[in-house]
């Protein structure tokens, strides 16, 4: 228990758990969505993280040739080679969503099944994923070259608002902001809602179901993307593994906030990012994910349909 | 599509009750011999590479099917998705070794204070959890099963990662000794295990507990207005569930004498709610068949080590999508009493 780190380090750990957080908030998208229109947890996705990831790391070494060891960059040409990776990263893993729904979900949805058999289905994909990518990496840990040298823009009240932290609250703050007025404003984000309220209904209005459903994975997909590539960028390391907790915590957040819900998501993402760097602080690091499973159960006791979220109909099997 | 389970259903029906104890004898007879099928040629297709075959018959394949009937209860008949079964495996897995190790109590009575004590911790996730509707109670549970195994590693009474080393095999029963390579003797132990367990959930199913987990399972809300009480019967079911969980625990510690929170992943709880929805969600002899496979498989197909998880996962994802209610369906007693009726 260390509880001057509240008095000391309080603007600091905030800071870090925005950034943080935002990086759930965009993973979480990839699991709201699908919730939203499917009403299924898309347990691939935790598994899309991981292969975003990688994606950066390809992008940053073998398509702009960075070797592993290579100096920082600097001026136009770390900001084209970032942006590069974010959205190669971006895009892989939104194609990568779109495969998953044809190879997991789709066939089972035609079907009418129950709802476990999509569960272990994507389960099974994300198997296929990690244990692919596993084999390929020999299990090693692969780094990612320091392409942003992470300097900082200064000090306030203590909090360090270091490059990377600023440029993942910016841009994740602009991705989030964009997604929403899609999906708000648009024709096709319309589509969206209408199918998230009723299949059958948006079927009878001329909706193409397979489309609206593909193109949300694949913006799911998209967000999950970016988010691996702050993630990456951040922690310049990567593994096989890496998506099991980034998945679990960014689900945890969407449910937190209100599964199916893009603000919630956005809350429950941010409040999730802070509340983990809390605990870590007080409590030390290795009862980050009790705290956080202990939270997420006294809000659905007070408030069982999460933060921001409506009551979900009972799971059929 | 083949329909096995109606068939083998209406063949069961038909027969009059010596013919099906008859039945029942014979094939707990043949089960009973399995773990010397190895050594018969007719049989010795069975045999696994790498590992012993024994071995393999009692962790994973019988320890699977008994957790996977276990999960069934909760899952398949009551309808609750629970994604931290582990939990419970690992709560009686460290009832045995910590009271194993530190004080002189054996195996066998151990057991029922680990049972106690999985049942316990099913009731005190449960009170709160079980309000929960659908997903927001599989994270729930999911989020247990990490804590039970956060705990174990972080706790010093528990070993943390190194966990409990020496614990004890249990003492011999009806002159039956128990070592670490002697695998038939735990075969038979969890067998009979298996057995109690079939004939509870098969009394449970026809009486007013199993009727109660059925139509909960089918419609909430209806139940409720049938003055179902919601709450006590899923508590019933979870931890019912969950004391067979902590038993499968319990003798699993006794027979491997060491346990790390590395045994008890997320990856556990995840293979066996697919040996239950893959078998056949609600048919204990479907979730039977599937803990089988889903168990036997891996270690048959080790001679291709590194790639085994990956075809694992291609042949999860392919029979999911050929047969999404599983191999062996949940029986549909109502068709058969309907053509009976014609």
């Amino acid at each position: 228990m260390n509880f001057s780190v509240l008095t000391t380090q309080f603007w600091s750990l905030c800071i870090q758990g925005i950034a943080l957080g935002f990086i759930y908030v965009l993973i979480s998208l990839g699991y709201t969505m699908v919730y939203g229109v499917l009403r299924l947890i898309n347990f691939a996705n935790s598994e899309v993280v991981m292969v975003g990831t990688f994606a950066t790391v390809v992008a940053q070494v073998a398509i702009l040739k960075n070797p592993a060891t290579s100096d920082p960059l600097h001026g136009t040409r770390l900001v084209l080679t970032l942006f590069f990776a974010l959205v190669f990263s971006a895009l892989a893993c939104g194609l990568l969503g779109v495969l998953v729904e044809l190879v997991a979900y789709r066939r089972l949805r035609a079907l009418g099944t129950n709802r476990l058999a999509s569960l272990i289905s994507a389960i099974a994909v994300s198997i296929v994923l990690s244990e692919a990518v596993r084999i390929y990496t020999h299990s090693a840990p692969v780094t990612s070259p320091r392409l942003l040298e992470k300097w900082s823009f200064g000090e306030v009240a203590g909090a360090n608002f270091r490059v990377d932290t600023v440029m993942i609250i910016v841009s994740g703050g602009i991705i989030f902001f964009a997604l929403d007025r899609f999906v708000n404003k648009s024709r096709l984000g319309k589509a969206i809602r209408a199918v998230s309220m009723s299949e059958e209904n948006s079927k009878l209005m001329g909706i193409n179901l397979n489309r609206v459903v593909s193109l949300t994975f694949f913006i799911g997909g998209l967000t999950t993307g970016a988010a691996a590539f702050f993630y990456t960028t951040v922690y310049e390391t990567t593994q096989f593994n890496v998506g099991f907790n980034l998945g679990l915590a960014a689900f945890t957040a969407a449910v937190l906030g209100g599964i199916g819900n893009l603000r919630g998501a956005f809350y429950g993402g941010l409040f999730l990012g802070v509340l983990e760097q809390f605990s870590s602080a007080i409590l030390g690091s290795q009862w980050k994910s009790v705290t956080v499973f202990l939270v997420l159960v006294l809000v659905l006791l007070i408030k069982p349909s999460g933060i921001f979220g409506e009551a979900v109909q009972q799971t059929r099997t | 599509m083949l329909n096995i389970r109606d068939k083998g259903a209406a063949i069961w029906e038909k027969w009059n009750r010596p013919q099906r104890v008859t039945f029942a004898l014979v094939l707990i007879f043949f089960v009973a011999l399995l773990p010397y099928a190895g050594e018969f040629p007719l049989t010795s297709f069975l045999n696994t590479p790498i590992t012993s075959y024994q071995a393999t018959l009692v962790y994973p394949v019988a320890m699977f099917v008994l957790m996977a009937l276990g999960l069934n209860i909760v899952v398949g008949k009551s309808g609750l998705l629970d994604l931290g079964y582990v939990a419970f495996f690992a709560i009686g897995a460290y009832t045995m070794g910590i009271l194993g190790t530190t004080t002189g109590l054996n195996t066998w009575e151990i057991l029922p204070i680990g049972i106690g004590l999985a049942m316990l911790s099913g009731l005190i996730l449960g009170l709160p959890a079980l309000r929960l509707r659908g997903d927001y109670l599989a994270i729930v549970t999911l989020g247990f099963g990490e804590i039970v195994r956060i705990i174990a590693l972080n706790l010093k009474q528990t070993g943390g990662p190194n966990g409990v080393v020496g614990i004890p095999n249990p003492p011999a029963i009806f002159g039956q000794k128990f070592s670490l390579d002697d695998h038939a003797a735990y075969f038979w132990v969890i067998f009979l295990m298996i057995m109690l367990v079939i004939w509870m959930v098969r009394r449970f199913t026809v009486r007013r507990p199993g009727r109660a987990w059925e139509a909960i399972r089918q419609d909430e809300d209806v139940a409720a207005l049938m003055g179902v009480n919601l709450l006590v019967y899923k508590l019933w079911s979870f931890s019912i569930g969950a004391a067979i969980g902590g038993a499968a625990g319990v003798i699993y510690a006794s027979k491997v004498m060491f346990i790390a929170p590395d045994m008890f992943t997320f990856n556990v709880s995840v293979l066996i709610l697919a040996c239950v929805v893959f078998g056949g969600m609600g048919n204990m002899w479907g979730v039977i068949l599937g803990a089988s496979i889903l168990a036997y498989l891996p270690e048959r197909i080790r001679f291709i080590s590194n790639s085994r998880q990956l075809v694992f996962g291609m042949v999860l994802l392919v029979i999911m999508n050929v047969r999404p209610d599983g191999l062996l369906p949940r029986k549909k007693r109502e068709k058969i009493k309907q053509k009976e009726a014609k």
